[in-house]
């Protein structure tokens, strides 16, 4: 095993499925001989050839027209926007088009699509460049909506949605990029996309997270162990589809729930979280369920980002809030 | 001894031809060095961990001053892309501005430190800002000058893009629909052969950017983006053009990209050193400085006054931008939606 960051794990899953399927493509601005802007395809063009890594005219409309129609080949396209604010620029292709392909065609085409796109906050890249917009993707029925939070797990998710026949938006946050590194097998291996994981048991109160966020309320968690509170973590993994059965079990354990997502309030996952709890588990709730969320504004620029993003200590006050609720 | 092509278009004196006078064009040969300068100093002072990141316009100031003073930058709009330093500065935008926007102080005219470095806009001299994904200021251009039609103006919407964001659709969209109108619009695109890591060849398959002209039905041409002189002339007569309203036209410039996409990118691992050395021999900022010297337009005393009242307006700039104040963080509430 070999100790990698994210953004290593990242690269190491797209390098296992170009020798596992020929079929498989990747594609994007900058992601060729540069390697991408952030690295994530390095070396890949060298080992692979210009036919099965290479760079597009930088237009991501175009990209995600690209990847359909390549889709509709056999092929199994590996597109990147270089980032998750730019996705506007292709909304259509993924929401209108990638997303409908199986329902329009009858289930006889299907758009087998991993859309790599970086994304999220705490790296002083101003609005566009930080966003998170999982919020938008998960209103599209057709998507599936990945976001990892560790190497290991981005590198067996990244595997399952470059497999997956159904088209895979693949959000990897850019403060997990580099942060730290584990152990991550150099062999092949999957995390199933739609499972989610208790990264941390607890009694008294669900934190509910993905992405950035799960290692903030890990933090939030040791902090409130020392206040005598037994805090619950669950990594949600995948956000469309969500992992209610796992949810609802810790719900029906802890009867309290924080839901935290960096997204603004009005955005995100939470929303979505809560509804279905208060749906589902009314009876074992103990106290309302509580979002932490960035607040509904833009996007912070630099001098505001570290007030503007949700952090451990926001988080312990929810939690506060339910337990004296 | 005129030996050369290159020689002669230094020697022969082609600016009154222009009907430009030796002072307009030291003015823009000062305009181009002061957008050098500025952009120099803020890479000095990325590397020294004052600002957080620069987008350069290190090649394409002939370009982008030769356009500019080809329009009238007291009343024509500009959608400039985030290279046009020497555009914003040719209308008005000051050294003060400038490095307010890279230091994204509170004060800073473009964005008040919101947007990235490079998203030029300020409303007083009609610089419209745009948006992060390229390109997207095109259509925006068209639709101004849709309004200039409709309000019988004679104004010109003057766009500029690298040839990278000519293969968006949005340039499609917005090429097409203006030259249906017959709209005022100016498309300029600065190709300095890199959209970021990606060369001209894998980009486009078109001998040249201003090919594309003809599909649109509007008049295409390619100039030498390292001469402002051949630039000017070239937007002089789209604008005269635009004026008449006979519609839009498409210029294409061609010079190089002198510095890494950005302070975040790495250029070893995509060209070769030797390429851009030989790049920098046609720099504008050089071969415009021999000209005026052959004309003794440039002489010791002037180029000596200008470097040294420039360099002290940078340092001013610079401080007054590194002392003054960052946004407040509660400032974060404001401008989401009307009060």
């Amino acid at each position: 095993m070999a100790q990698m960051t994210m953004i290593q794990a990242i690269t190491d899953a797209m390098r296992t499925e170009l020798k596992n399927d020929e079929n498989v493509l990747i594609f994007g601005e900058d992601v060729g001989q540069n390697g991408g802007v952030f690295r994530a395809t390095e070396g890949l063009q060298k080992e692979f050839g210009e036919d099965r890594v290479f760079d597009t005219p930088l237009a991501e409309s175009g990209i995600g027209g690209l990847s359909i129609g390549l889709a509709l080949q056999g092929y199994r396209p590996v597109p990147e926007i270089q980032f998750f604010g730019f996705v506007y620029e292709v909304m259509d292709a993924i929401s209108g088009q990638m997303a409908r392909m199986r329902y329009r065609t009858g289930n006889t085409k299907t758009s087998p699509i991993t859309v790599r796109s970086p994304f999220g906050g705490g790296v002083h890249t101003p609005e566009l460049h930080a966003d998170s917009l999982e919020g938008l993707m998960i209103q599209q029925p057709g998507l599936k909506v990945v976001i990892p939070s560790t190497p290991y797990e981005a590198k067996g998710l990244l595997i399952s949605a470059i497999r997956d026949n159904d088209p895979v938006i693949f959000l990897e946050h850019m403060k997990l990029y580099r942060s730290f590194r584990e152990e991550v097998p150099e062999e092949e291996y999957t995390v199933e996309i739609g499972k989610a994981a208790v990264k941390r048991e607890g009694t008294d109160v669900t934190l509910v997270s993905y992405g950035a966020m799960v290692h903030s309320a890990l933090k939030a968690a040791d902090e409130l162990e020392k206040d005598g509170i037994s805090a619950e973590v669950i990594d949600l993994r995948t956000v469309m589809p969500i992992d209610y059965e796992t949810v609802l079990k810790s719900v029906e354990k802890t009867n309290r729930v924080v839901v935290v997502q960096e997204a603004q309030r009005q955005a995100g996952v939470a929303n979505h979280v809560a509804a279905e709890i208060q749906e589902r588990a009314i009876l074992h709730l103990e106290a309302p369920v509580l979002r932490v969320a960035a607040p509904d504004t833009v996007y912070a620029f630099t001098q505001a980002e570290e007030v503007w993003l949700p952090n451990y200590n926001d988080i312990i006050e929810k939690v506060n809030a339910v337990i004296n609720f | 001894m005129v030996n050369t092509d290159e020689q002669k278009k230094m020697m022969e004196n082609r600016h009154h031809r222009l009907g430009l006078s030796d002072n307009d064009i030291l003015e823009m040969y000062r305009t181009m060095l002061l957008a050098r300068k500025i952009d120099e100093r803020m890479w000095l002072l990325n590397r020294a961990g004052k600002i957080p990141f620069v987008v350069s316009c290190q090649g394409q100031e002939g370009a982008q001053v030769g356009a500019s003073f080809a329009l009238d930058t007291k009343r024509d709009y500009v959608l400039p892309y985030y290279r046009d330093l020497g555009v914003v500065l040719a209308f008005g935008m000051t050294t003060k501005d400038l490095m307010l926007q890279g230091f994204a102080k509170a004060e800073d005219p473009n964005s008040g430190g919101r947007q990235m470095p490079g998203h030029f806009g300020q409303k007083k001299n009609r610089i419209v800002t745009g948006s992060s994904p390229v390109t997207t200021q095109v259509p925006h251009a068209v639709g101004i000058a849709l309004g200039f039609k409709m309000e019988q103006k004679d104004l010109v919407s003057f766009v500029t893009l690298g040839e990278g964001s000519s293969n968006q659709g949005d340039f499609h969209e917005g090429a097409n629909f203006a030259s249906v109108q017959k709209l005022p619009v100016i498309f300029m695109v600065q190709n300095n052969q890199y959209a970021i890591s990606v060369p001209l060849t894998k980009q486009v398959a078109c001998e040249k950017i201003s090919d594309r002209a003809i599909g649109y039905g509007m008049p295409g041409v390619t100039v030498d983006g390292n001469d402002p002189l051949e630039v000017y002339q070239a937007v002089k007569e789209a604008a005269d053009r635009a004026r008449r309203g006979e519609g839009p036209s498409l210029i294409e410039t061609v010079s190089y990209r002198l510095t890494p996409h950005s302070s975040d990118d790495d250029d070893r691992s995509y060209r070769e050193r030797g390429e851009v050395d030989a790049a920098k021999e046609k720099d504008a900022v050089l071969t415009f400085a021999h000209y005026l010297r052959e004309h003794n337009i440039l002489t010791e005393q002037v180029e000596k006054t200008m470097h040294d009242e420039m360099n002290q307006i940078i340092n001013e700039a610079t401080e007054y931008a590194e002392q003054a104040a960052y946004a407040e963080p509660a400032s974060i509430y404001n401008y989401v939606y009307g009060e």
